[in-house]
């Protein structure tokens, strides 16, 4: 076995990457993902690559698109606020078929927020990550060590089905520090026939562009994406499972607070209540089939979130009605607690 | 067994530092470790706190809300956190800066005056460290090898002779 070593969720998401082969890393500081850019500014320069800290959020983001439009491995990371100024170029990306890696380490927000643990950023990653018809893939771990396994995962993903993808980790999740075993990913980078990486006279120009003015034409590019979103849902649905076979409460919970929730399941079997754990580890494609599955076995949902509600409306879509599907959440920067959280399993399950 | 331990005092106790050296020896004993800091308003001069946990078992939540194992290094913290220990739990108090004992009877409490001692010694700066060697005569948490091997990790590589001082505080600490 490789050497475990002690690692901030953040120096892990930078790590991975340059495991993955990403050798360019655009970014802005802003707390708590800004060991992400200073892990990168020291290693990076040391194998050839590019750190670079640009004048702002947007202008790194376009750097990004610009970089990876070029066929290598590059990404950004930033926080919920920064997130949202670099929307624009994200849109971009995904309407230039870009695949590039874009991280959130979320806090609390709406506006300049706070700097603690959020969730609620998750419509914004699942629904609007920038204007037009588009998706981009969201993974979401839950441990320093599956964040090494997801980023090399949202690279290679990306590159397969040429669309930009999130990390959507949060401030716990950046600042703690686990063992984590380092291992060259399994797969390398895909060709990219496509790259606009120089023709030198032997082939036709490649041209990224996501301006189309003719309404048919456009419309042809979107839904062509589309059907490699309808690929994406029917394979690359991520779930993990924990004490579900006899379950009769499901809690739905991705992330650092999947983490409190299975101790709260954990403790809830313990005082005679069957609860289990589903964890979505892809937010989209939505891990639908795995609660579609359970939708007619279990008494109840319960979507457990840093956050007012918004995974909530997944599950609701997956389960369709045929079982009730209940809420808790805390927001603004507050973890909830273990004993909150089985507080509320012990209420749905007398 | 699983060690659920919190640390608090002020920003600049190296509060953070001796949470590190307590997980590292906790990798180094091959066990299931998790450390995390406070990282808001309170470390920007104010107090700080981190959550540590050891255990055999993958780490649930990473943040503790019950230790079992508290370090306290100023009053605020003291006050903050000395109800939320579990039962039995372990709580030892720096008697330098907080002139409180705890009113409660079902914890172990030490008292001892890590920081005068840290001076008297010439390890100024170094109370975490006789605190840790503290905890580390009154529990199990780590092997003895271990301990060494993670200050020696976690002092940076300009701070290397750094580590002689930490050795020798965590010393006095398991003397007392």
């Amino acid at each position: 076995m490789s050497k475990r070593v002690l690692m901030k969720g953040n120096e892990a998401l930078a790590e991975a990457a340059i495991q993955a082969g990403c050798i360019h890393f655009f970014g802005y500081p802003i707390t708590p993902q800004t060991e992400v850019a200073a892990y990168m500014s020291k290693r990076l320069p040391k194998i050839g690559g590019v750190y670079l800290q640009a004048e702002s959020e947007l202008a790194a983001s376009n750097m990004l698109l610009g970089a990876a439009a070029s066929g290598i491995r590059a990404m950004t990371s930033s926080s919920s606020p920064g997130i949202s100024l670099k929307t624009e170029a994200i849109s971009y990306m995904a309407g230039s078929d870009v695949p590039a890696l874009i991280i959130n380490v979320q806090r609390g927000g709406p506006g300049l927020g706070g700097i603690q643990p959020s969730q609620a950023d998750y419509f914004q990653a699942t629904r609007a990550l920038g204007h037009g018809d588009f998706q981009v893939l969201v993974f979401a771990p839950s441990t320093v060590q599956e964040i090494m396994d997801l980023v090399y995962l949202a690279f290679d993903r990306a590159e397969e089905y040429r669309v930009p993808a999130m990390i959507l980790a949060d401030g716990m999740l950046g600042q703690m520090m686990e063992p984590v075993v380092i291992e060259k990913p399994q797969t390398s980078a895909h060709e990219k026939p496509w790259a606009a990486n120089g023709h030198k006279n032997v082939r036709k120009h490649n041209i990224i562009n996501s301006l189309y003015l003719q309404a048919e034409e456009l419309e042809n590019r979107v839904v062509e994406r589309y059907r490699r979103y309808e690929a994406i849902k029917a394979k690359e649905q991520r779930a993990e499972e924990y004490l579900m076979d006899d379950a009769e409460i499901a809690v739905v919970a991705y992330g650092a607070t999947s983490r409190i929730v299975k101790a709260a399941v954990k403790e809830a079997r313990e005082r005679g209540v069957k609860a289990g754990c589903i964890r979505p580890i892809t937010l989209w494609p939505y891990p639908t089939d795995t609660i579609v599955k359970y939708r007619d076995k279990v008494k109840c949902f319960l979507s457990v979130e840093m956050s007012m509600g918004q995974m909530v409306e997944d599950v609701r879509l997956a389960v369709n009605g045929a079982a009730p599907v209940e809420f808790y959440g805390r927001t603004g920067g507050v973890i909830p607690e273990p004993g909150e959280v089985l507080d509320k399993i012990m209420e749905l399950g007398r | 067994m699983e060690y659920k331990i919190k640390i608090a005092g002020f920003g600049g106790q190296g509060i953070l530092f001796m949470g590190k050296v307590i997980a590292g020896a906790g990798l180094a004993d091959e066990k299931e470790v998790s450390w995390l800091p406070s990282y808001g308003p309170e470390m920007r001069g104010g107090t700080a706190n981190c959550s540590v946990c050891i255990s055999d078992e993958p780490i649930g939540s990473p943040l503790v809300v019950k230790p079992n194992v508290f370090l306290a290094m100023n009053r605020p913290s003291f006050e903050k956190f000395i109800d939320s220990v579990e039962p039995d739990g372990i709580v030892i108090v720096d008697s330098s800066l907080i002139d409180e004992k705890a009113s409660r009877t079902d914890v172990r409490a030490f008292y001892i005056p890590a920081t005068e001692l840290a001076e008297k010694n010439e390890l100024s700066g170094l109370a975490n460290m006789i605190m840790l060697g503290k905890l580390l005569k009154e529990s199990a948490f780590c092997s003895k090898q271990a301990i060494a091997g993670a200050v020696e990790s976690c002092v940076p590589k300009s701070k290397q002779h750094l580590i002689e001082y930490n050795l020798k505080a965590i010393g006095i600490g398991e003397s007392l």
